[in-house]
């Protein structure tokens, strides 16, 4: 394993092999700012990724809903839960059938987007590059689309 | 196919679009004169958020037909019952006083919603999405009925390939299917380029700017319409108009057996000339909404014919 120029936490999560310059994404997906703090690792070399950024968030682990958010700008991330600075959980993001309630639709015109009682839903068209299809309107969304998004 | 939703063409087999065809030829044969009782007692809900007349008027003739009946709103976007109530309320409202509902409305995915929403089978009649199930079914069923088979068929969609969003289906139902594409259209108004790709993955249509050079190959021309609001000015309009107006002359260089067809109203994407020729078959287009509805609604009901 590489040696990571930043430093070990005590207790936590680390999300590994995030692609190249998401970084800054998934902190903003998972909202890090005010309850925790955390040190991001970019463009650091990697054997599987050739290079890939890394995040480790203090004192934190993540719910569902935030991997399935983490899915998709990271669908091939790692994710350690750390306790007293060992990795005691390993897991991949996997990616869900159906995004369900997590992006919004960019279609302004779509159903989903009027006052109605249902959540957005989308089929996954391909991982890579992340390619989602609205259930309802049909519209294909990707990249930063999807990013920007995310609700 | 009993209790299926109708949504998109996409959802249907082609062995159930072939199933659909073989009900519609029977049913057309069974209800001249009288009409039979096969769905008795049944009652179809339209509800059209945007008006489509025709397309009411067909589902509600093709259930009279089969001893059914309709009921529907007249104004259901003005009307209390969806006066800030959501759809999804509309939809389970009406779902109970009905066997069946037939949707249009002007939102993307709209009838998705309803079919989420509703026990008994819906049918999108149209929404913003551009899926139009019945119109796509009816135009394939007249090229089957005229052509005896899809398959191998040289098909030339003409017009507004752009914003024509049931054209959409429609090319992509027929790739599906076998048939062989020429998508005719001034630049402005091609097929965007997404769309292009989904086709191409089967088939590689032909692409060209001129039906006089194409008409020779086509087995069917479809016309689509041309609406003056996509152009930024009158003369642009009438300048393409112009060019893409079929006429019996532009007729006389293609096959001897070319059809030509169109969903209507045309503006004058066809000169009144062609009506009376052999190669009209709009109105018998129009004509076959009628069966096609027929079968739909009899196999979506459990009662096959
Ligand atoms: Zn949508």
């Amino acid at each position: 394993m590489e040696e990571l120029k930043i430093e070990k936490i005590k207790e936590g999560t680390v999300i590994d092999h995030i692609p190249k310059g998401n970084a800054i994404n998934v902190i903003k997906i998972l909202g890090i700012c005010s309850d925790s703090s955390a040190s991001i690792g970019i463009n650091v070399p990697s054997s599987r990724m050739g290079s890939k950024d890394i995040i480790k968030i203090e004192g934190r682990s993540l719910s569902a809903t935030e991997i399935a958010k983490l899915s998709m700008v990271a669908p091939k991330a790692t994710i350690n839960q750390i306790r007293n600075y060992k990795v005691e959980i390993k897991s991949n993001v996997d990616l869900p059938e159906r995004v369900i309630g997590i992006v919004r639709c960019i279609n302004t015109r779509c159903i989903t987007r009027a006052m109605e009682p249902i959540k957005s839903e989308f089929y996954i068209v391909a991982s890579e590059p992340m390619t989602i299809r609205c259930i309802y309107c049909e519209i294909e969304m990707n990249g930063n689309m999807i990013h920007d998004n995310i609700i | 196919m009993t209790g299926r939703d109708i949504i998109s063409i996409s959802d249907l087999s082609i062995e159930e679009i072939f199933e659909i065809f073989g009900a519609a030829e029977r049913l057309s044969k069974a209800v001249t004169g009288r009409g039979i009782d096969l769905l008795k007692g049944r009652v179809l809900a339209s509800l059209f958020f945007e008006p489509s007349t025709r397309t009411r008027l067909s589902f509600e003739s093709a259930m009279a037909k089969l001893g059914g009946t309709s009921i529907s709103i007249s104004d259901p976007a003005s009307s209390s019952l969806s006066k800030g109530e959501t759809l999804a309320d509309t939809i389970k409202i009406i779902d109970s006083y009905s066997d069946v509902i037939v949707i249009r409305h002007p939102k993307d995915g709209a009838a998705k919603l309803a079919s989420r929403f509703a026990e008994h089978p819906v049918i999108n009649a149209g929404d913003g999405a551009g899926q139009h199930p019945t119109q796509t079914l009816l135009d394939l069923f007249t090229m089957w009925k005229e052509k005896k088979e899809i398959s191998g068929l040289n098909v030339g969609i003409v017009g507004d390939l752009r914003y024509g969003r049931t054209v959409h289906s429609l090319a992509i139902a027929l790739v599906r299917m076998g048939a062989n594409l020429f998508l005719i259209s001034p630049e402005e108004l091609a097929m965007p380029s997404h769309l292009l790709r989904a086709i191409s993955v089967e088939s590689s249509p032909k692409i060209s700017n001129s039906l006089e050079r194409i008409i020779p190959n086509l087995d069917v021309v479809y016309a689509t319409r041309i609406q003056k609001e996509r152009f930024p000015d009158e003369a642009e309009y009438l300048k393409v108009a112009d060019s893409y107006k079929i006429n019996a002359k532009l007729l006389s260089k293609g096959k001897e057996d070319v059809i030509v067809m169109h969903p209507l109203p045309r503006v004058n994407e066809i000169d009144s000339e062609v009506d009376s020729t052999k190669y009209a078959k709009y109105f018998d287009q129009a004509k076959n909404g009628v069966p096609v509805r027929m079968a739909i609604l009899s196999k979506i009901l459990g009662e096959e014919y």
